[in-house]
Order: C-alpha cells, then structure tokens, then sequence
C-alpha cells in the first residue's frame, strides 16, 4: 500500500508541475461552460423548461463526454511512455516496486487528475437548483456514469501508454480507440439489425446513456467493469514483455 | 556476495553477453572493464532485475535475481548509466519517492535522506527540481538514491560518463568513501578509474569475459607500455629515424589529427617499454639536432592497448596448448 501511494504521489506531482494539465483543464472548463450555456438555452426555448433530466442534463452529458474523449489521451499519454522515454523506467523496474504496485499508483493518480477536470462542472447542478430546485440525485448518476466512462477511457489509455515510447503516438492512438468505439453505432440503418445488436453491445458511448438520464443499468456496469479488466490486463501483459526478449 | 553463472543474453541475434561467469565477494569493489557496447549494462541490468537472462543464473546475496526478484532489488542500489531522473521533482521529493519505495521506515526517512545528501553533497539542492541540476549533481542525486536503505550491494553503471574532470574526480572520491559500507560492482571504459577505485577488475569485451586481476596487475600489464604524444617541427623521416633509434622504443606511429598534415610540424606517438628516461631521451635528440620540440606530453594507456595484450596473450596461450 506504501509503495502504491509513493508511486501515486509522484505521478499527481508529475501531472500539476507540467503545464499540459493545466492547458487541458482550461480547455475542458471553457468547452463545459459553453454547451452548459447552449444546453440551457435549448432546454429553456426548445424544451420548455420542463423534465430538464432529458431536456437538459441529457445534452449535457452527452457533450461533456466527448470533451472527456479529447482530453483522456492527453491525460494518460505520458504514463509510461514518458517514462519509456526518458529512462526513468528503468529506475522504477529496478526498485522493489511489483508491477501491480506501478499500475495502481500510475491509474489512480491518472483518475484523480481526471476528475480535477470533472469537479469544476459540479457547479452546474448547484447553481442550477439556487435558481429553480429540482431533484438532484439522477444528475448525481450521470456524474457517476462519466467517472465510470473517464476510469475506462483511463485504462485504454494507460494500456496504449505502456506499449510505446512516443506520447504522441500515445495520445493520437487512445484518442483513436476511444473514437471508434464511440464511432461504431454511428450510424445504425447501414447496420443490419442482427449485427446492431452487436454493434450497439460494443459501442462504450451506447453504455452511457441511461447513465445520462439518470438510469443504473448493470449491464451498463459491467461492461465498463470488464473493459477496465481487459485493458488491465493487457496493460500487466505490456509490462510484462520487457521480460519476452531474448527468451528462449 | 555477487555469483554470476554462464550467463547468456540474446537481443534478437546479438549476443550481447556470452556465457559469463563471475563473482564478486562481500565488502569488495569490482570493476566491470570494457569498451562501449561490449555488454556491460546488459550484465548490470541483468543483476538489477530489470531483464532476465536468456540461459545462465545470477545470484546475490544467494537469492536468483530471476524467482527472487523483489528481494534482489531491496538489497540493491542501482545508478543506471543514463541517469536521467524525474526532471520535475525537486531533489528532496525524489528521494522521498525513492525511500518509500525502498521500504526505509517511515519514521527514518527523513534521517536517512539526510544522510545521504549529506554524504553526496546535495543538501543545498534540496528544493531544487532535478531538470535544474547540472550534470555532476544529477548524478550525486542518482547515487544518492542508491544509497537510501544501505544497499548491501551497490551497483554502479558508468558512474563518471559525461562529467567535467572536477565533478570526474568527486564522484570518484564519493565512490571511494563507499567502499567499505557495501559490495559495489562499477563498470567503466575508462582504464585508469578502474585500477583507481577497484580492488579487482573484470575485463569484459564483445559479451565474454576475456579476463580477471587485481588493480595492480592491471596496472603491471599496462606498465610495459607508455605512450607519449609529440609534436615536433622540422623534417619527418629523419626525425622517426631518429625517434627510432632512441634505445627503449618499442614503435613509433605517425597521428595525423584531422586532414591537416602541416608539412612544418608532425605529430608522432611514440610507444616504449619505459616512460620516463625514454622521454627525457627523445628531449635531449630532438633538441640536440635543432628541431623544434612544440609538445612532448605523456599519454594515459589505453584501454584498447591493454585489449590488443590481454587478446594476444590469449591467443598466444591457446597456440601454446
């Protein structure tokens, strides 16, 4: 536990001394903030001002996911490959550290730098219910499926961080990944219906949105829980192949 | 303390090391010598648990660094040769993060930080981000991590590449001052630090161990040969003959340096079984037959020197058998 939590303080330290967080979180606020101000113009001129989970906290929700999309690859990026290419790997291999020790410090310390993008947005529903009170709890569910959805996107990431010692190439191939399984049931009536369901099944944005209204679905749960195992898992074998070369 | 077995690492073809056996015993500082590329830092790397072998066993402290990796690595201080820590954390916080994940207990940490700044110097950088730090102090900072938690074994690679001849010389000392605290494997390219620090050497070259003396052996094996640089103005064949005939020349090698080959002045190295008369020799016949002596300047023996001996001696060996 010691060791998770001293990998874990250098990681956060690593991500508020580089200005990179502080440009993205700038970014992610700005982007928020407006569609918060569309969002609620819509609701008020389109919607009526009524039912505002799926007049308005829907739309919202579903906007601020893409901004989650753009902005994780730059927040997992540099996990391993940064330290891949700078050398520091070789430090931290050579410690007494286990790899799941590595892996849980470098995953946590990525989700709460996430959520340091997400927690500004937590106004909103605040300052919404000092104008007019309405109940507050489905909108907590929505948070709750975007921190799900960034803890995903964060172990794809990581995974890609591991494979490579280019950031760049990191960032570009987590964004790409995210991208098209979100893509995927874009556009559903050029699927044909036997494989939508498939499609659909698969697509990581599709899961979020009973979140989105409000709705626990637990197949929506498990499918966020066995993506973050998968990418987990691929991420341990990742690590593990320093060990593959020169093996007879 | 350090028992290496027939240790084999293949990159791909490469064989980067070649069966090597060696061991190192408890409380002595051993050199691993040999050129660039010659598997050095794959053998370090090896013993540090960062890579397994590909055949070939390494112990330390009779733990196999392969089954008992997490225990290996708490016994060990490693410096790898790039030493390129977090640039972004200051001093202080690195050695922080190095000693929690050491297992120093909590309630020594802070002494035990302390100590080793102190005993490498660095307690004025300790806020300071590593990225800040010059070259000479990154590397303090880098055996300062190695140190957290007294290793029993120190493993050191290229621990004075890339330094100014000042900061050479303290880490240097710094290493010496370690010597009786831990077992410390070092490895170099450098000749003369290898019989400076180490009470024994191994000499390594393409992956194999080629041979194995003490400092001061290394030092006799290299004794038969001084080199000396000279610059000398006024005509060129007369003057290697003349070079020639100064008795204790073993050879005399014409170094051209660059394309410019100033017809004026040529430059020679001279190789001889003795150093000093052989110099004052060639000083008085230089001066004698009214040539200009621009540069007369002794030279360190070189590492590829000792290896054309070692190698010939090798070679000579097995005809003997």
């Amino acid at each position: 536990m010691r060791n998770v939590l001293a990998v874990f303080r250098k990681e956060l330290r690593s991500y508020f001394a580089s200005p990179l967080i502080y440009v993205v979180a700038a970014a992610f606020s700005a982007l928020c903030g407006y569609y918060f101000y569309t969002d609620l113009l819509h609701f008020i001129t389109f919607g009526f001002g009524i039912n505002i989970m799926e007049n308005f906290w829907q739309l919202l929700f579903l906007d601020i996911r893409k901004f989650l999309l753009f902005c994780v690859p730059f927040i997992t990026m540099r996990l391993f490959a940064e330290e891949k290419r700078l050398g520091t790997i070789e430090l931290l291999f050579t410690y007494p550290l286990r790899d799941g020790e590595i892996f849980l410090g470098k995953f946590l310390a990525a989700v709460v730098a996430v959520v340091t993008l997400l927690a500004p947005t937590l106004v909103y529903p605040f300052l919404l219910n000092q104008v007019q009170p309405y109940p507050m709890l489905p909108v907590f569910t929505g948070y709750l499926g975007l921190l799900l959805l960034a803890v995903v996107f964060v172990s794809c990431g990581m995974f890609i961080s591991a494979l490579t010692e280019s950031q760049v190439v990191a960032g570009v191939v987590t964004g790409g990944i995210l991208f098209g399984l979100w893509a995927v049931s874009w556009n559903e009536a050029a699927v044909d219906p036997q494989r939508l369901q498939a499609v659909r099944a698969i697509s990581m944005f599709d899961h979020f949105h009973g979140f989105s209204i409000g709705l626990i679905d637990l197949r929506d749960v498990a499918y966020f829980a066995f993506t973050v195992l998968l990418f987990t898992h691929l991420t341990f074998r990742a690590l593990e192949a320093r060990t593959w070369r020169g093996r007879r | 303390m350090i028992e290496v077995r027939e240790l084999t690492k293949f990159f791909g073809a490469v064989r980067a090391v070649d069966r090597a056996s060696l061991s190192v015993l408890r409380g002595e500082v051993v050199g691993l010598l040999g050129p660039n590329g010659s598997g050095k830092t794959t053998l370090m790397r090896i013993l540090t648990g960062f890579f397994p072998p590909t055949s070939g066993s390494a112990r330390i402290d009779g733990l196999d660094v392969q089954t008992h990796s997490l225990a290996v690595r708490r016994k060990v201080g490693y410096v790898p040769e790039q030493v390129v820590l977090y640039p972004e954390l200051p001093v202080r916080r690195f050695l922080r993060f190095a000693a929690d994940v050491k297992g120093v207990p909590r309630g020594r940490c802070a002494g035990a930080i302390a100590e080793v700044m102190a005993a490498c110097g660095l307690e004025e950088m300790a806020r300071r981000p590593i990225r800040k730090l010059s070259r000479g102090y990154r590397q303090r900072v880098a055996i300062a991590q190695a140190l957290l938690n007294d290793p029993e074994v120190l493993i050191l690679d290229e621990p004075t590449v890339g330094l100014d001849p000042r900061q050479t010389v303290e880490v240097r000392s710094l290493i010496r001052t370690l010597a009786g605290r831990c077992t410390v494997l070092l490895s170099t390219h450098i000749l003369p630090e290898a019989s400076m620090l180490c009470g024994r050497v191994i000499i390594i070259d393409r992956g194999r161990i080629v041979a194995e003396d003490t400092a001061a052996g290394l030092a006799r094996r290299v004794e038969g040969v001084a080199r000396t640089a000279l610059r000398i103005a006024g005509s060129r064949r007369e003057i290697v003959a003349a070079l020639e005939g100064v008795p204790g020349v073993d050879r005399v090698e014409a170094a051209e340096e660059g394309a410019v080959a100033d017809a004026a002045t040529a430059r020679f190295i001279v190789v001889s079984r003795e150093a000093d008369p052989v110099r004052q020799e060639i000083a008085a016949r230089v001066v004698g037959r009214g040539w200009g002596l621009l540069e007369l300047r002794p030279l360190e023996p070189s590492l590829e020197e000792l290896f054309v001996r070692l190698l010939g001696s090798e070679r000579r060996g097995t005809g003997d058998a």
